[in-house]
């Protein structure tokens, strides 16, 4: 259960969003410009709200009139950027052991394998992210934020930067990973029929306010 | 020609001690002082970067002479270091290394900072959601990235210290032996008759040693960038 209810000024922008959402993929939908990043952004602890609470479960990630702040690193979610952001000194398997090392996690060759086979990046692990499609590039920042173990994952238009041919790679792969991986999914598109393809409920924004919430019969018409 | 006396090679294994210890220990403040500009807002910021690049504006010999009043055997801070911890600047080697590490700083300084800042912020982001806390951020992530910088830094701060002369001479004098470099030989031999051959034999042995340094940083650049673009 992620529930959330904040507001953030932002120069001329005003985004003020509440909703909690029991749904294994959470779809946050609306234009550009609509506060969908802000809003994960603040989910992810990189942007603190000015009021507002953020919670999982049972945890309080951000609470501000008791000045609850858990900082990014310390709230196990992982975030998929749209511009997948690997770090190019380090070959993709660094990449993927990245989270695991920050988190002292033990090494665990099983679920490793299980992400890698997953997402088809077995072959890519002594590549560096200079070397790698935007497909696979995304795949691999998949499979970094998977192996984190978080308990949320946030997916910020992770096709956004893909042509039409990727994304119709990458889609399958992401209705894999809400089957079977098992971790409850933010995803933010501004792409009506991703969100009909993945989202199980949608939060509608506009204008930095949500404007509707419930199932995908509530994403405009095709 | 090329028969280097026993004081030449004193005053050329000296000058290579002295900017090697001053490079070495001036790197780690210079990037944290890089990191502070690159990356923070705090109060009092433009004092603290003037502070940093104003051996580069100030006359050697000011920066010397202030060093002497502050880190003299009666200065304020040479004597109380004298006292407490048993370390003297005053006219020995060691008083040469902090005079060159004060005046290469600011030329170790910038090339760390601006590397610092044109690494991508959205890369440290990404770490941070991965669980890195922001000192293993900064280990992991933009120390790695902003290595040719770090490199460009060093070379630039040990030619610098190499060559350093003003500041040097008026802090430490020039005691053949223990505050003697190659610039402060040079300048005593061109002042005594019949010194001009072992002048020359010391001019090019510090052109050598500038050559072999940017040489050297030419090819650690070039590895570095290598390891960056991934390819």
């Amino acid at each position: 259960m992620l529930r959330v209810d904040v507001s953030k000024q932002l120069g001329e922008f005003s985004l003020q969003a509440s909703f909690a959402s029991e749904g294994r993929v959470t779809g946050l939908f609306g234009a550009s410009g609509a506060g969908k990043t802000s809003l994960i952004n603040i989910i992810a602890g990189l942007l603190r709200p000015d009021r507002g609470t953020i919670a999982i479960d049972a945890e309080t990630l951000d609470h501000t009139a008791e000045r609850v702040h858990v900082p990014a690193h310390r709230r196990r979610i992982g975030y998929v950027f749209q511009d997948a952001r690997l770090f190019p000194h380090l070959d993709v398997g660094a990449n993927l052991d990245y989270g695991r090392r920050m988190n002292r996690l033990a090494d665990d060759a099983a679920a490793r394998a299980r992400v890698t086979d997953l997402l088809d990046i077995g072959s890519l692990l002594n590549r560096r992210p200079g070397q790698l499609s935007g497909g696979e590039r995304q795949r691999v920042a998949l499979g970094r934020a998977l192996l984190t173990q978080p308990r949320l994952l946030l997916l910020d238009e992770p096709l956004g930067s893909l042509d039409e041919e990727r994304k119709v790679e990458i889609l399958p792969y992401l209705v894999r990973l809400r089957d079977e991986a098992g971790v409850p999914m933010v995803y933010v598109s501004h792409d009506a029929g991703e969100m009909r393809q993945l989202a199980t409920q949608i939060v509608m924004l506009r204008r930095g306010r949500v404007i509707a919430f419930g199932g995908i019969e509530v994403l405009p018409a095709a | 020609m090329f028969d280097i006396s026993p004081t030449e090679w004193t005053a050329i294994q000296l000058s290579l001690r002295v900017a090697t210890v001053a490079t070495l220990v001036a790197t780690p403040i210079g990037i944290g002082v890089a990191w502070l500009l690159a990356r923070r807002d705090f109060w009092g910021k433009p004092a603290v970067d003037a502070l940093v690049y104003l051996p580069l504006v100030l006359p050697p010999v000011v920066t010397g002479y202030l060093l002497l009043l502050t880190f003299g055997r009666r200065g304020l801070v040479g004597a109380w270091l004298a006292d407490h911890l048993g370390i003297v600047f005053a006219f020995r080697w060691t008083g040469a290394a902090l005079a060159c590490g004060i005046m290469s700083f600011p030329l170790l300084v910038r090339p760390i900072r601006l590397s610092i800042e044109a690494v991508d912020r959205r890369l440290e982001q990404a770490a941070s959601t991965l669980g890195a806390a922001p000192w293993r951020v900064f280990l992991t992530i933009t120390l790695p990235l902003a290595l040719p910088g770090v490199l460009a830094g060093m070379v630039l701060g040990f030619a610098k210290a190499i060559g350093e002369f003003g500041a040097t001479i008026t802090f430490v004098s020039n005691i053949p032996g223990e505050t003697q470099t190659i610039s402060s030989a040079i300048y005593s031999l061109i002042q005594t008759p019949d010194g001009d051959s072992a002048a020359l034999r010391l001019v090019v042995v510090s052109i050598v040693i500038a050559l072999a340094a940017l040489i050297a940083s030419e090819w650690f650049a070039r590895r570095a960038l290598q390891r960056l673009h991934g390819n």
